[in-house]
């Protein structure tokens, strides 16, 4: 039981079997990392074991996590209120993720956000949860009713003289909360619309504490490697990669579903083997390697391993690791047009580029897919991706809504060419 | 012009659950989604009179409160159906048939997204990705999940669900 498992964040969770109570999760060696960590272990540790650990933030930007942490000045420097927030408004399309972890292990998600609250020093700590997510919402709250009889937090846990509470706040459904700062502002119960940065919400997050904001997945590793070590943890990546990442992918393929591998394996390994390849009749053109807001790989170029890294050479991003296939029965112009009609709705509105070019966008590509588009319209096209990218918003909803469009427009020009000159999909 | 007719008065259950909610938090709006919810979960939408209502107990001028009921996708400012389906219309759900879905639910119960079928049980409105899309195409039926939803799921849920 106290080996140190190979696959840490999905260790308890078996298909078919019921997830961990506080007392199955304690007999699997749960909780461990916190009973020989509170006040025993200097915070400032811990942070430098993450900060070692290479562990980056699986919400989908990859920043280290350890270095975030450090960015905070400390409870000394700074006293007073200081918050720890859980980033699990998922809403990525194409992403299932978050949700295997807070349904499979919630005690795994509570005893990683009390070591990592302990680390930040924050007393406070709440877990930011879109509302459509209700299983998870309900196992969360009895996992902290269970940890709190259990003195697991509360007032002076274990002894330690630490103090700890976590409040989890379901939300009410917009893709934007999920930016972290869109998140503080709709935490304090305001709109969620992205602050300007900086400050950072180290240094000015909720209520104009210094606050962090990470994934849930980010926070689900905290426990095993303050227990086995950032050395071990590091060990677990393959071809560059280190630790493990919960992969998945969706789409025709015969077992679409989530998978925790050793971070670093190749998008081809993760299709064929652990998603069972396409189904019969379909074949794969491409591929959104990390969600909605990735640009598209195309169907030659699997063999690129999975790190953010690797990515980033192909012209893509890991994202949040979990893949959308394209396959040959879709028409490509309809899955971008799809993909911008969902950036166009969950704009927030907040600067004119999104808000007004999105939805022209979308138009466009509609009217493409259905026979009415014009040659022009590809340049147009063209020149939205540009007036919409990087830099250019507020926030990265835009540039990531342009992910799949510019790299779209580039592969599948023949196409968008025959919608036009045909007048048809020929898909339909 | 439909007329929409008040609600009843938030009653003192509701109004002491909201004063509850308003004390987990160190101001008293950053309980406004709770206490919208709350309260839509009995009422199923939110009408002008208890927005006002809410708005007050939160301190809030009920146009601000507007502004934020009506960022949120979840909270409904205008009466819906019994049963509220949220039909995904992210991308796994649209390679994986949700149009075919959509078209279903209108030939059986005459609805388009965002209407409500007109004996009062159904309410279709699309959803953003659901985290269900390894069993795509997905769809939440007052806060029940489905996954690989088919025809026959549908029309389970049709023919098993009362006049309200
Ligand atoms: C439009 C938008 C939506 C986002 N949605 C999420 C989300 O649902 N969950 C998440 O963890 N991060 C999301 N992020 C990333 C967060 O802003 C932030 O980087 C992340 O929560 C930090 O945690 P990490 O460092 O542990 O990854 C989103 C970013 C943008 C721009
Ligand atoms: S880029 Fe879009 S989502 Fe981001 S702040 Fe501007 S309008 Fe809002
Ligand atoms: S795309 Fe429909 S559940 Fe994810």
């Amino acid at each position: 039981m106290n080996t140190a498992p190979d696959r840490p964040l999905t260790r308890n969770i078996h298909r078919g079997a019921p997830h961990f109570d506080i007392a199955a999760y304690e007999r699997a060696d749960g909780y461990r990392a916190v009973r020989d960590t509170l006040g025993k272990t200097d915070p400032a540790a811990i942070v430098h074991m993450v900060t070692e650990s290479g562990l980056t933030g699986c919400g989908g930007g990859g920043f280290p996590t350890g270095l975030k942490w450090q960015l905070m000045p400390s409870a000394a420097q700074r006293p007073g209120p200081r918050y720890f927030v859980v980033n699990a408004d998922e809403m990525e399309p194409g992403t299932f993720k978050d949700r295997l972890l807070l349904e499979g292990d919630p005690h795994q998600m509570i005893e990683g956000i009390i070591l990592s609250a302990y680390a930040v020093e924050a007393n406070m700590s709440y877990i930011f949860i879109r509302g459509e997510y209700v299983t998870a919402i309900e196992r969360l709250s009895t996992a902290i009713a269970e940890a709190t009889a259990a003195g697991l937090l509360g007032e002076n846990i274990l002894g330690s003289g630490y103090n700890l509470s976590i409040q989890v706040h379901a939300g009410a459904g917009r893709y934007i909360c999920g930016e972290e700062t869109a998140l503080l502002n709709s935490l304090e119960g305001h709109r969620a619309i992205p602050r300007a940065k900086p400050p950072f919400p180290q240094i000015s997050g909720l209520w104009g504490c210094p606050t962090i904001v990470n994934n849930v997945e980010t926070i689900c590793n905290i426990p095993h490697i303050v227990r086995y070590g950032a050395a071990w943890y590091r060990s677990l990546g393959i071809n560059g990669g280190v630790g493990t990442k919960i992969y998945g992918v969706s789409g025709r393929v015969n077992h679409p579903g989530a998978f925790e591998l050793p971070m670093g394996t190749t998008l081809h390994d993760m299709i064929e083997h652990h998603a069972g390849g396409m189904k019969t009749g379909y074949e794969l053109r491409a591929v959104l390697p990390g969600g909605a807001s990735t640009a598209f790989l195309p169907g030659d170029q699997l063999d690129v391993s999975m790190t953010a890294q690797a990515m980033a050479a192909h012209g893509t991003r890991l994202g949040t690791g979990t893949a959308i296939v394209l396959d040959d029965h879709t028409c490509p112009v309809g899955f971008i047009a799809n993909l911008q009609q969902f950036f166009a709705r969950e704009s927030c509105g907040w600067c004119a580029p999104c808000r007004d070019g999105l939805p022209w966008v979308e138009r466009i590509l509609k009217s493409i897919e259905a026979g009415t588009g014009m040659i022009d319209d590809l340049d147009t096209l063209a020149e939205m991706t540009g007036n919409l990218g990087p830099g250019r918003t507020f926030c990265a909803l835009a540039p990531g809504a342009m992910a799949s469009l510019q790299s779209g427009l580039r592969y599948f020009s023949a196409e968008f060419t025959r919608h036009i000159e045909t007048r048809a999909c020929a898909w339909t | 012009m439909s007329i929409v007719e008040a609600q009843p008065a938030l009653d003192p259950t509701e109004r002491a659950e909201i004063r509850n909610l308003i004390g987990h938090y160190p101001t008293a709006r950053a309980a406004a989604i709770d206490a919208l919810k709350l309260v839509q979960q009995r009422r199923r939408y939110i009408g002008d009179n208890l927005l006002a209502e809410i708005a007050h107990l939160l301190g809030l001028p009920a146009a601000e409160l507007d502004g934020l009921a009506t960022f949120y996708n979840l909270i409904y400012r205008k009466p819906v159906g019994q049963t509220v389906i949220l039909l995904c219309d992210s991308i796994t759900c649209w390679i994986t048939g949700r149009d075919h879905l959509a078209q279903h639910i209108e030939r059986r119960i005459g609805i388009k997204p965002g209407e409500t079928s007109a004996d009062g049980r159904f309410t279709l409105l699309p959803i953003v990705c659901l985290g269900h899309c390894d069993h795509a195409p997905a769809m939440m039926a007052n806060d029940v999940l489905h996954g690989n939803v088919d025809p026959a799921t549908l029309d389970a849920m049709f023919d098993a669900t009362p006049l309200p």
